[in-house]
């Protein structure tokens, strides 16, 4: 298989990214690892006159702090985020979850902007960023603007991006409390798209929940949040019993279609299973002061 | 477009259709059909090469995307004709049977011991966890990988040369 033939660019500068995609933007895929896009342009479910690589571009890459947040380039590669040492005490559900995107190869080519930006409902950063709170810097021709987690996912493959725009940046508030998550995921093999992946972040203060971000994977038209879980744990002391409850909200929440993966009961099943476990592996994270 | 290329450390450069893919370029335009294509779907990894050093699946990328990097395919990998200590592995410990997942096997078993000399069994499965082998039930490739760690370290640590290539590649 090969793609349809297509124009390529290959800005060397952020500005004339976005000069190319000012022009020609609703022709145009913007390309980054290539890892999601290129299946696309193999199978010819994608069909763009003109393809803009821009993952060569320099200074949209890399793991920063600053400011009480931390911040990942659009085209960070899994694999930094995976084998990061900083994150792991930092933000331990973001090299969690690195681990578990598709397979080793394929992480040491593709992006965390891109695989946000191509919004794949069974994608696993999407849900993190959900449960982290994540707010994503686009760039265009008329500047910048900060588009929050929650508003960028609007449904399979589809996001708030404009075709304009570039994802040059995440930012990643990083709780002033104690705060953990986690990130846990069925698959039936490596590299396969997650049955059910459910990520959970939450911050504690005084013994209490202070906030709760839970975000679900393949479960639905898109990422979800799931927002009255999160809702019945923010105040409370995370106990079995509210753990509980959250676990029954965040499955009640779950949309998944039955398919070759499991059937709809299954799948909220594991929604809950695995809301309940993520939630205690992150309260038992934020105790021992794991950001 | 031209692109200019160093596989297996000659410079190679051609005019190819942006659309062309790394794997395409590397068996139709440089005839270097060792790199396989197994499920062209970005499963498999019978396709892995090595870009500046790291395994990525070359029917997933893009002739163009690799331009100035450097490219180690299974040509790449005797030094002098002298089996690397991953190939010596896969020999001594019938590291594979049909042998079409077998350049992948290696490539990524290369990159593995560049970083981590001395991976655990754990480790070596993860690291191919991307390679899809249907022959061998992956025991003899994980022994494989383990003999070229320990072929790698009895060289690095004997008093003169060991009569293997070291490190592989170029």
């Amino acid at each position: 298989m090969f793609p349809a033939a297509f124009d390529y660019r290959v800005p060397a500068t952020l500005a004339e990214a976005v000069d190319i995609l000012h022009e020609r933007g609703d022709d145009a895929k913007v390309m980054a690892g290539g890892q999601s896009l290129i299946p696309l342009l193999k199978l010819r479910f994608a069909q763009p006159a003109l393809v803009v690589d821009i993952g060569r571009l320099p200074n949209l890459s890399g793991i920063r702090r600053q400011d009480g947040h931390l911040t990942l380039g659009a085209l960070t590669r899994h694999v930094e985020v995976e084998r990061s040492a900083e994150l792991k005490a930092a933000c331990p559900i973001l090299p969690e979850a690195a681990h578990w995107i598709a397979d080793p190869l394929v992480r040491n080519r593709g992006t965390v902007g891109g695989s946000i930006c191509h919004a794949d409902p069974s994608g696993d950063w999407g849900s993190v960023m959900l449960a982290l709170g994540a707010d994503f810097v686009a760039h265009s021709k008329s500047g910048e603007r900060v588009i929050h987690a929650a508003d960028f996912f609007q449904g399979p493959f589809t996001t708030a991006l404009r075709a304009d725009e570039v994802l040059i940046e995440i930012r990643i508030p990083l709780g002033s409390g104690r705060s953990g998550g986690a990130y846990t995921k069925l698959e039936r093999k490596v590299g396969d798209f997650a049955t059910v992946a459910v990520a959970v972040q939450v911050e504690l203060d005084g013994g209490k929940v202070a906030k709760a971000g839970i975000g679900l994977t393949s479960v639905g038209e898109k990422n979800l949040k799931a927002a009255a879980a999160e809702k019945a744990l923010v105040g409370h002391e995370p106990t079995d019993e509210v753990i509980a409850e959250a676990a029954r909200q965040a499955a009640a929440a779950a949309e998944p279609k039955e398919d070759i993966r499991g059937s709809v009961e299954f799948k909220k099943d594991i929604v809950r299973v695995f809301v309940q476990r993520g939630l205690k592996t992150a309260v038992a994270r934020a105790k021992e002061g794991k950001a | 477009m031209i692109v200019k290329v160093k596989v297996n450390g000659a410079e190679r450069s051609a005019d190819v259709e942006p659309r062309v893919l790394l794997v395409d370029f590397l068996r139709s335009n440089l005839r270097l059909t060792g790199t396989h294509v197994g499920c062209d779907t970005s499963s498999c990894g019978a396709c892995t090469v090595l870009l500046d050093g790291e395994p990525v699946k070359s029917c997933t990328m893009l002739a163009v995307q690799a331009e100035g990097q450097s490219i180690t395919t299974v040509e790449g990998l005797a030094a002098g004709g002298a089996m690397s200590p991953i190939q010596a592995g896969f020999h001594e410990e019938h590291g594979l049977q049909c042998g079409f997942c077998t350049p992948g096997m290696m490539l990524v078993g290369t990159a593995l011991l560049d970083r981590n000399p001395n991976p655990s069994v754990d480790e070596i499965r993860w690291a191919i966890s991307g390679n899809i082998c249907r022959c061998t039930g992956y025991m003899n490739i994980v022994k494989a990988i383990q003999y070229a760690a320990e072929t790698k370290r009895a060289a690095a640590t004997a008093p003169t040369a060991q009569p293997v290539a070291a490190g592989g590649g170029q």
